[in-house]
């Protein structure tokens, strides 16, 4: 068991936090996070993860929200952490360099000057953790983001439905490692889901992640296409099992994205794998998160599930675009106590 | 700490509501006066005053006025001035006044959360989102069945003015609980809040003034265990509705008993928490948050007693005390709280009692490393792991937030620990084997299970317990019945049964062959355990016969065949339709013979006596008709649940009866008994017991399994007197005198059996309002299954 590990096991309030901002691909010493090296498929230990009661679930996560209310400073703290776990993304079909460049130049001042120095952050850089971009998209902000500690994310595996030759989808990671990416976001096949072909997805995953190399690898599970959380729960299981450094929950281009219960499924799945193995595997709910209070949300339910250190973008991480100008108004609420309007913040 | 710090350190911090409209409220008001009594606010003719305080600080909150005799005899007089106009109002307009008071408290609903947290200590999240909400619920639901009640309950009318005590732990939805049906029923009411808690009581006496309550309908009375005493005990109350603890619970059934009140006890619990191996662990570590520390474990349904197989014992309860390390525990308006102080520093030092008590009898206890704040009656959240069935933790309701946890190896052991418990309110199954959970839930001895949930609750679905938790149910068609009165032909009053005169036979007349009347248990003609005979008078007082005489060691063997008779209980519906129908074809066949028994023993006329025989045979086979049709119902409760409320016998029901009709009247008890699955053990009419002699004779070829119906012949008092105070058997049905009526209800809270007596009075059994619903509804428990699904 890794030294973060043991230091979880005793819990909770005294749990001191990370390090911030250290760059994911930092040696381990740094920030204490021994990276996942996944471990042979274990079809036993997967049976036992099939009982996810989906009431049970959403019960917990109605009530979860209501438990903790997070007002005054407090809100606008935790919404700076908000930001800084966040991947500001852009996966349309029209980018281009320059709406690339744009995003980049927001993630590396995503707040006002006035609201800075209002909330007396002084030097302390508050930024998202990384841009995410389409693989063309990659070199250039690479560049964009140099110097910046800002991470290089790309979604990849011909995103967003995966199915693309497997060669293909291999190339796709070591084209992107290639161009400066440092963080791989891959979709799986959800049909091996379907399939129950855990090998199948298992061995596919453990290619992703050597194709990354020294990039980290997120799972994008689809969530929103696999029906059930026992689906999510398994399919969450297979791919830290093969070597995931985070799981992901959804594309952002399925019917339904991050949903709450589908994020405890997923929590679950890292407590248990943590449990067995001693590893911290990273969550990072994607698609529909896009209000202040719903980022919140989030924040209880891995605090509360998982603990402090799951509030640090080593192991937690937002997928969104349009959350940070929410939050922006409503840190502008929190100083002025005046109701802000989008366009009085800069946009990506 | 400044915004970046607190960015680095991600901790929580107060998020309190604001107290200010309640403190408002609290100033604003006169508690000198706030006996609310026929539509005035009054202050008690004592003039005295209880304290309420705020559990969280020990602060004074508001000095209440203290209700005394005179107050509850003012409150009964109010009630009964205003209950023949609410009686015979339509039901439009008691379904419009209960739709008002709903919406009025909708409208007030954060004032009712937040003084209900100041004064009783819970979470503003419990208060704000489940008690007041529900509260609400249980008014609007209850419109509907004011509106519908002569269309769904005919033939019944309002039992009439009904005294209700409610306790402390959740006062305002107890309230509710209890004055929507009665409203509904058209009933007018006396309650009393509990004195630790009385502020939500006022301010619903405040709607009901603003929503058009007629004056009298409802009047509340703050006030202590006098008060309760007061309005339990006073003759213009026609029905007691009692939530508390069975101790008083107990008190009740005594003090009433013999006056022909209605009751219903909603008592105290040990509810079993069923963990099997293939349950979603995570998820019913969370059910246990809201089982036991919901409401600081101050439930009286809290699932106290962890049961946990073996194979995944030693994972969950690490699960366990991984997530007790993150409870909360603060003011009770903090919006970040999980569990405030306990109602009083009273209650407090009865929880650290029995866990000192239960550590000593060698639990380990363990409780978090919490942090405690320095002011109010704070307890941790403790699991007790070791404990044997036999320590207290196991034993007795704490009412606190206190788990005590055992394993278990099988379903089968499961089941027995489970209902190893003189209670019998609620449970908690936790499988994803819906094979499993259907399994097990019909064997827990419970009046709720929820399936891979805890504590769910609603309006539309029945509350109550088995056992010593109490009789009857708060909540849907089966609550609205408590404030009901079904219409039965009783008749003159019986006098208490006097041994028979004999007269020896003329000498020289025809005897034929000796017979021996024996009694029958377990399936067997047995002699009685003494070995004395009871001489049985023919119509001119001359000797008929001799049956045994039965004593307490006789009904002892009688409840143990009957108990051991599961069979009956678990045959199907049809199955014992068919027995029943058979028992009738029987009794048929020898149709004459008992007509002439009749004749022989009463000095009916011949045809009055063909009739009996008619109509007995008639009655069986409309119970035998009813076996597979008197079936519960499915609720659909706002929840993406089913609540499945089954029929399931009582148990063992012991029966009493009178020598009016005495082969009709034996049956029409006896036949709903059986075709609901209960077992019985039947005194029959001790001036006439050979006709039960002759009639096991025709249970002995009808298919009727061993112990399933015992007779026990002999004296009435004397042995409904054994049965009364038998705590195996269950339930209990007296037709007899007033004396013995009223000792067997008084002797009944042993095992707090249902009992139900003609309170002295004789009844037409030729009636046809005998034969349907009114005893198969006595016959049955209602238990609500909740199902909650999606995949």
């Amino acid at each position: 068991m890794t030294k973060a590990a043991a230091d979880l096991k005793t819990e909770a309030p005294s749990v001191t936090a990370l390090p911030v901002r250290v760059a994911a691909n930092a040696p381990i010493e740094a920030h204490g996070i021994a990276r996942n090296p996944g471990m042979k498929l274990d079809l036993g230990f997967l049976e036992s993860m099939r009982n996810v009661n989906r009431s049970a679930l959403e019960r917990r996560v109605a009530s979860l929200t209501k438990r903790r209310s997070i007002k005054a400073d407090n809100q606008a703290a935790w919404l700076l952490r908000s930001i800084s776990l966040m991947d500001l993304t852009t996966l349309n079909s029209n980018d281009t360099d320059e709406r690339v460049r744009r995003l980049c130049a927001k993630a590396i001042n995503p707040l006002r000057a006035d609201i800075i120095e209002g909330l007396g952050l002084g030097d302390e850089k508050i930024r998202p953790a990384a841009v995410c971009v389409y693989h063309p998209f990659v070199a250039t902000t690479a560049e964009a983001v140099k110097g910046t500690g800002i991470h290089v994310a790309a979604v990849s595996t011909s995103f967003p439905h995966g199915l693309a030759p497997l060669r293909t989808r291999i190339q796709e990671i070591e084209a992107s490692v290639a161009d400066g990416a440092d963080e791989i976001d891959v979709v799986i096949p959800r049909g091996l889901v379907f399939g129950a072909k855990w090998q199948e997805l298992y061995d596919e995953i453990v290619a992703f992640r050597a194709a990354c190399g020294e990039a980290h690898l997120k799972v994008i599970l689809g969530t929103g296409d696999l029906a059930t959380l026992r689906n999510v729960m398994l399919a969450s299981m297979v791919a830290m099992m093969a070597g995931a450094d985070f799981v992901k929950t959804s594309t952002g281009k399925e019917s339904v994205n991050a949903t709450l219960p589908v994020g405890l499924a997923m929590v679950r799945s890292i407590r248990a794998y943590f449990e067995h193995t001693g590893y911290l595997i990273g969550f990072k709910p994607a698609g529909g998160i896009s209000t202040a209070k719903a980022s919140l949300d989030w924040l209880v339910l891995m605090k509360e599930e998982l603990g402090r250190p799951w509030l640090e973008p080593e192991l937690f991480r937002f997928g969104a675009s349009s959350l940070l100008t929410d939050i922006e108004r409503q840190l502008e609420h929190h100083l002025t106590g005046r109701y802000s309007a989008n366009h009085r913040h800069a946009m990506a | 700490m400044n915004i970046l710090e607190r960015y680095h350190a991600m901790d929580y911090a107060p998020a309190p509501e604001s107290r200010n409209e309640a403190d408002a409220w609290l100033a604003a008001r006169d508690f000198s006066k706030s006996l609310f009594i026929g539509g005035e606010w009054k202050a008690p003719a004592g003039g005295k005053t209880f304290d309420t305080n705020d559990p969280a600080t020990g602060k004074l909150l508001a000095k209440v006025s203290d209700a005394g005799d005179a107050d509850v005899d003012a409150s009964v007089g109010a009630a009964a001035k205003a209950l023949p106009k609410w009686s015979a109002s339509s039901g439009y307009t008691r379904a419009k006044v209960l739709y008002a008071i709903g919406r009025a408290m909708q409208r007030h609903q954060r004032l009712f959360a937040v003084l209900e947290s100041i004064d009783n200590g819970k979470p503003i999240r419990e208060s704000r989102d489940i008690d007041v909400p529900l509260a609400i619920r249980h008014f609007i639901h209850h419109a509907g069945w004011a509106q519908s009640l002569d269309k769904e309950f005919p033939g019944h009318k309002p039992v009439g003015v009904v005294g209700q005590i409610i306790p402390w732990n959740f006062p305002l939805l107890m309230l509710a609980w209890k004055i929507a049906p009665a409203l509904a029923a058209g009933c007018t009411v006396v309650l009393k809040p509990a004195e630790f808690t009385p502020l939500t009581a006022i301010l619903f006496a405040e709607i009901c003034e603003r929503a058009g309550v007629p004056k009298g309908v409802v009047n509340i009375l703050p006030g202590g265990p006098d008060a309760g005493a007061a309005i339990v005990n006073h003759p213009g109350v026609q029905k007691i509705a009692f939530t508390g603890s069975s101790e008083v619970g107990k008190i009740i059934r005594k003090a009433t008993a013999g006056s022909g009140k209605k009751i219903s006890l909603e008592l105290g619990g040990k509810s079993a928490f069923i963990v099997f191996e293939d349950a979603d662990l995570d998820s019913a570590v969370e059910g246990l948050v809201d089982g036991i520390w919901f409401n600081q474990g101050q439930v009286c349904c809290a699932g106290s007693r962890l049961l946990v197989q073996e194979g995944v014992a030693e994972a969950f309860i690490a699960k366990v005390k991984t997530r007790m390390a993150r409870l909360r525990l603060g003011s009770p308006l903090d919006k970040n709280t999980d569990i405030g102080p306990l109602v009083d520093r009273t209650q407090l030092d009865r929880v650290r009692g029995l866990v000192a008590q239960g550590a000593s009898q060698g639990a380990e206890c363990w409780q978090p490393d919490c942090a405690l704040p320095s002011t109010g009656f704070f307890h941790l959240p403790t699991l007790a792991t070791g404990v044997a069935p036999a320590n207290i933790l196991a034993q007795e309701e704490v009412f606190g937030p206190v788990l005590a946890a055992m394993t278990f190896r099988t379903t089968e052991e499961a089941v027995e620990l489970a209902n190893n418990t003189r209670y019998g309110l609620a449970a908690s199954v936790w499988s994803e084997n819906i094979n499993l959970a259907l399994h097990a839930a019909p064997q827990l001895k419970a009046g709720v299970v929820w399936i891979n949930g805890t504590n769910m609750f609603d309006a539309a679905c029945g509350f109550g317990g088995y056992r010593e938790s109490g009789f009857g149910r708060e909540g849907g068609r089966e609550g609205m019945h408590e404030y009901l009165m079904a219409k039965l032909p009783l008749g003159a009053p019986i006098k208490p049964a006097a041994e028979a005169k004999v007269a020896e036979r003329a000498d020289g007349e025809s005897l034929g062959i000796d017979r021996t009347a024996k009694l029958f248990i377990g399936g067997k003609q047995v002699r009685p355990d003494g070995n004395y005979s009871l001489a049985v008078a023919d119509r001119k007082g001359k000797l008929a016969g001799e049956v045994g005489l039965g004593n307490r060691k006789d009904i002892r063997d009688a409840v143990s065949a009957a108990r051991g008779a599961k069979a009956w209980g678990e045959a199907t519906g049809y199955n014992r339709s068919q027995v029943l129908y058979f028992l009738a074809e029987n009794l048929s066949g020898r149709a004459d013979e008992f007509a002439a028994r009749l004749v022989q023993l009463t000095g009916a006329s011949a045809k009055a006596a063909r009739e009996e025989v008619e109509l007995s045979i008639e009655r069986l086979f409309s119970f035998a008709g009813m076996a597979d049709k008197f079936e519960g119902r499915v609720h659909a409760p706002p929840a993406r649940a089913v609540t499945l409320a089954v029929h399931e016998p009582v148990g063992v029901i012991g029966i009493v009866a009178a020598d009016d009709a005495p082969l009709l009247g034996l049956i029409s008890l006896i036949a709903p008994a059986l075709a609901m699955g209960n077992t019985v053990v039947a005194v029959p009419s001790q001036k006439y017991p050979l006709l039960a002699a002759d009639l096991y004779q025709v249970i002995e070829y009808s298919d009727v399994p061993a112990g399933a119906i015992n007779i026990v012949t002999g004296k009435t008092a004397e042995l409904a007197g054994v049965l009364a105070r038998h705590d195996d058997v269950d339930g209990l049905w007296i037709v007899a005198d007033s004396d013995v009526c009223k000792s067997a209800e008084a002797e009944s809270i042993g095992n707090l059996k249902r009992v139900w007596t003609s309170n002295g009075r004789s009844v037409d059994w030729t009636s046809d309002l005998v034969g349907g619903e009114a005893f198969l509804r006595r016959a049955v428990e209602v238990k609500n299954v909740w199902v909650p699904y999606g995949d």
